[in-house]
């Protein structure tokens, strides 16, 4: 519409066959109407009573009569005006009625691939195919797509970003899976009850609401507070088993598979030598039980969990599959004595660890957290020192990381800083000569 | 004067050949700070004077007090940035009582930005930003000579490219 030579332009030149999405698709944008409708009322409540009751039938059929088509005219148009296809080294989409938007995603960059279906979309048989780009939006997804189709593309897709030959590319299939790991309903259940969380969002949904009763006596306030906040406990406790539900990871030569969910299903897919880093998450109460989560960072993608709950030495085992070749260290350095001037008591937190592989530094005293960077994952490092750190000749070593994550290494001696300085920047120089390379399956 | 180039926490290894910036950076802050700083002094001492009295023109000595302070920091400060370029990496050490040293490795570069504002211009002065994956990578050289910033730019970028290692 927009620029139509440019349009034909590039439909002659490339030879790719586009394909649309499922035909079900429409019906999601039919929804768009009545949730804005329903937010509304829910916002204003008396507003809405108010304007319901002065509606007559009439003007409400032919509201609706107006309003549905409208909305399934829009969604049949978008549908019908969306296209992707997959060529060698690109996937692409076009979409857009008014506004044309056309995004190229170059497949060797892919950080990772998801397959998710919601419960309605299982119900009617459908999925939806995301992928993480580095600096792309959310709006770089392929909703819905048929379920078989979605996972026939994923494979597609990952061989095609593999480095398989285009012509076999698509007869690659699903690579074979080796589970891992799979986490028991009944420990996802009292690692979720062992949580600091569930039990602070649940005091607070049930003791705020009577405090405000008693202050203001007004039903409308108690249910705007105090529903918010059930939501909230509902979702740190209920709504946490049912999305961490099963969870199953899996080994393949495409990467990593996530697998989890209760009602909505989610497959996540991250290619090799996509971590960037690994978060191994101790809470207090779990100690005892010997039970980590662990959680990961990959360039442009929102997903963070690796796995919700597990003992420390499956937990090890599979980061070492995750990082190749890394060892969770198991000593690590703290602070000089020193370091309680600048932090009292919590100094004692924080540790870290140098290897062949990985930089590796824990904080947290009570909830410890120990962040892995594989050196060839470092983008730059800096060392930081303040007037009062100088006083005590000790300074910060910053290690960033390409998923905007930055670690620590807090309150060092002065000079082992320097040294750490120089020895990472050293490190994360050589870290990358062994590293695989972006199109994991070619031959270097 | 005691600055922060002097004692380098790098000091244990091998020194790298450390370059300062020009001096063209310091007229430049020395210059706003005065006209800025200066401005304010006037309009205080001046509508003070007139409104509430002369005593109480005497706060106009507040902000020549900060332009006095503030022309000796500036020149820590100024003193205090310096960059090395390594074999393999980018040094860029800077601040007097917040010290900061980043280490960027040039294969990890992904853009290189040579930026230039009016008031810069008029100095003669352009910076170069370095861009790596990591937001968090804060390596800005401020205040250098054009000539030299397109240099260090093209090095810079010579060398990425050489090394280039992406994610």
């Amino acid at each position: 519409m927009t620029a139509p030579g440019v349009d034909g332009a590039v439909r002659e030149k490339a030879a790719v066959t586009e394909r649309r999405l499922h035909p079900v698709t429409p019906l999601r944008r039919a929804w768009a109407p009545v949730t804005v409708i329903i937010g509304w009322a829910l916002h204003d409540p008396d507003q809405a009573q108010r304007q319901l009751t002065r509606l007559t039938t009439t003007t409400l059929l032919i509201a609706l009569a107006v309003f549905v088509p409208a909305a399934a005219l829009y969604g049949f148009l978008t549908w019908w005006f969306t296209h992707f296809a997959v060529t060698d080294t690109e996937l692409r989409i076009r979409t857009g009625l008014l506004y044309r938007r056309a995004a190229h995603i170059r497949l060797e960059r892919i950080q990772a691939v998801d397959v998710t279906q919601p419960l309605l979309a299982r119900i009617a048989g459908v999925a939806k195919l995301k992928l993480d780009v580095i600096g792309a939006d959310k709006k770089d997804e392929l909703a819905f797509l048929g379920a078989d189709e979605a996972r026939t593309l994923r494979a597609e897709l990952l061989a095609r970003a593999a480095g398989f030959a285009p012509e076999t590319a698509h007869e690659v299939g699903e690579a074979p899976a080796q589970e891992l790991l799979r986490t028991p309903p009944g420990v996802l259940a009292v690692s979720l009850v062992l949580t600091g969380a569930t039990w602070g969002t649940l005091a607070a949904a049930l003791c705020v609401p009577p405090l405000i009763w008693l202050a203001t006596d007004s039903v409308w306030t108690v249910l705007a507070v105090g529903l918010p906040l059930l939501g909230a406990a509902g979702a740190s406790s209920v709504g946490r088993f049912v999305a961490e539900y099963d969870w199953t990871v899996a080994e393949s030569p495409d990467g990593l598979r996530i697998d989890r969910g209760l009602l909505d299903r989610v497959h996540e897919t991250v290619p090799p030598g996509r971590v960037q880093t690994v978060r191994i998450v101790e809470p207090l109460l779990w100690r005892r039980r010997g039970w980590v989560r662990v959680e990961l960072d990959v360039a442009g993608s929102a997903n963070s969990m690796l796995l919700p709950v597990a003992p420390r030495e499956i937990a090890e085992a599979v980061i070492a599959r995750v990082l190749p070749g890394v060892t969770v260290p198991p000593s690590l350095s703290r602070p000089p004595r020193r370091a309680g001037r600048c932090l009292p008591l919590w100094w004692r937190g924080y540790g870290i660890a140098v290897t062949d592989t990985v930089f590796a530094s824990r904080h947290g005293l009570l909830r410890r957290r120990l962040a892995l960077v594989p050196h060839a994952k470092v983008q730059s490092v800096r060392l930081a020192q303040g007037p009062w750190r100088r006083a005590w000749r000790l300074a910060d070593v910053h290690v960033d990381t390409g998923a905007n994550k930055t670690v620590t290494a807090r309150l060092r001696d002065a000079e082992e800083a320097a040294e750490l300085l120089r020895g990472q920047a050293e490190r994360s120089r050589t870290g990358r000569r062994d590293a695989r390379p972006d199109r994991w399956m070619a031959q270097p | 004067m005691e600055t922060g180039s002097r004692e380098n926490p790098e000091a244990a290894g091998v020194e790298p050949a450390w370059t300062g910036l020009p001096p063209g950076l310091l007229r430049m802050r020395r210059w706003l700070l005065a006209v800025w700083l200066g401005l304010l002094t006037a309009a205080t001492g001046v509508l003070l004077g007139v409104f509430a009295g002369p005593v109480w023109a005497a706060f106009a000595l507040l902000p020549l007090a900060l332009l006095t302070g503030g022309w000796v920091m500036v020149e820590r400060n100024w003193r205090s940035w310096r960059y090395a370029e390594r074999a393999d990496d980018l040094l860029i050490s800077r601040g007097v009582l917040w010290r900061e040293l980043t280490v960027v490795p040039y294969g990890r570069m992904q853009l290189v930005e040579v930026t230039s504002g009016p008031v810069e211009r008029h100095f003669g002065l352009a910076s170069v930003q370095l861009h790596t994956a990591a937001a968090a990578t804060d390596a800005t050289i401020p205040g250098l000579d054009p000539v030299e910033a397109e240099r260090l730019r093209d090095r810079l970028t010579e060398l990425g490219q050489a090394r280039s290692a992406g994610l």
